[in-house]
């Protein structure tokens, strides 16, 4: 992952591509379908670009580009004022490795759950649960007070637990071929 | 295997093995998005858009 402190004296212009990888990751998760995602991260690449010079160099420019990015997307959703519910079947089985073991949980499965959390539950878990923002940062992006993130975490993973039929103490490994080579591939890199 | 977190809520090893597992979880899906290849139309409309600053020399919109 890119260290974004050493980009302090970068113009910000230049490092916005260093985290399109990011916006689009969070796109996909706030949109579920990848043609909207793009949609999205580009509305939000042109209102970043137009409003640049109000960004404060030296803070996180991540951030910054995740908010106008939750932004657009919760505006967008206020207008059409109707569930987006069409979940991209093309994205969830490009991405779907089959388990092969039984009662064990696939990234499929995972994703299958994941998907069906309210939005603000999904948004809250990525930006804490995945991509590493603390909760007090996660708060100021969404505009809200760090106890209802951390309260739409929360609700966020029992659900998932309650969706996959966890219970404490029962093992949640994902053991698939393609799940092992993305945290090989992830732990070399990081 | 190696745990890197930094924030003190998500290290906390008081919470329950479900919820630490399903945040690795999470991490893992999350992390199979960004390594997707960003589509080539974002490179275009950033060189688009470096060209437009460049001829126009300002902000004034």
């Amino acid at each position: 992952m890119t260290d974004a402190k050493s980009c302090k004296d970068m113009d910000p212009r230049d490092e916005l591509v260093t985290h399109l990888p990011a916006l689009r990751a969070f796109a996909l998760s706030l949109t579920r379908n990848s043609s909207a995602a793009d949609d999205l991260v580009q509305d939000t690449i042109l209102k970043a670009w137009s409003n640049m010079h109000r960004f404060q160099r030296g803070t996180n420019l991540r951030a910054w580009l995740f908010t106008i990015l939750r932004n657009t997307f919760y505006s967008a959703r206020r207008k059409t004022r109707r569930e987006v519910a069409d979940v991209d079947g093309i994205h969830s089985s490009r991405l779907a490795t089959k388990p092969d073991h039984d009662g064990r949980l696939a990234m499929a499965d995972f994703k299958a759950a994941f998907e069906q959390l309210p939005d603000e539950q999904r948004e809250a878990l990525i930006l804490v649960g995945a991509s590493g923002f603390a909760y007090e940062e996660a708060a100021e992006m969404c505009g809200v007070a760090v106890g209802t993130i951390k309260s739409r975490a929360n609700r966020g993973r029992r659900r998932l637990a309650e969706l996959l039929k966890l219970a404490d103490g029962e093992e949640l490994t994902m053991t698939d071929p393609a799940t092992m080579a993305v945290m090989a591939a992830s732990a070399s890199s990081g | 295997m190696p745990r890197d977190i930094m924030t003190p809520d998500a290290s906390d090893d008081s919470r329950p093995t479900v919820e630490r597992q399903i945040d690795e979880n999470l991490r893992r899906v999350y992390q199979q998005m960004v390594e997707e290849s960003v589509p080539d139309k974002f490179m275009s409309l950033l060189a688009q858009l470096r060209q437009q600053d460049g001829g126009k020399g300002s902000d004034d919109k």
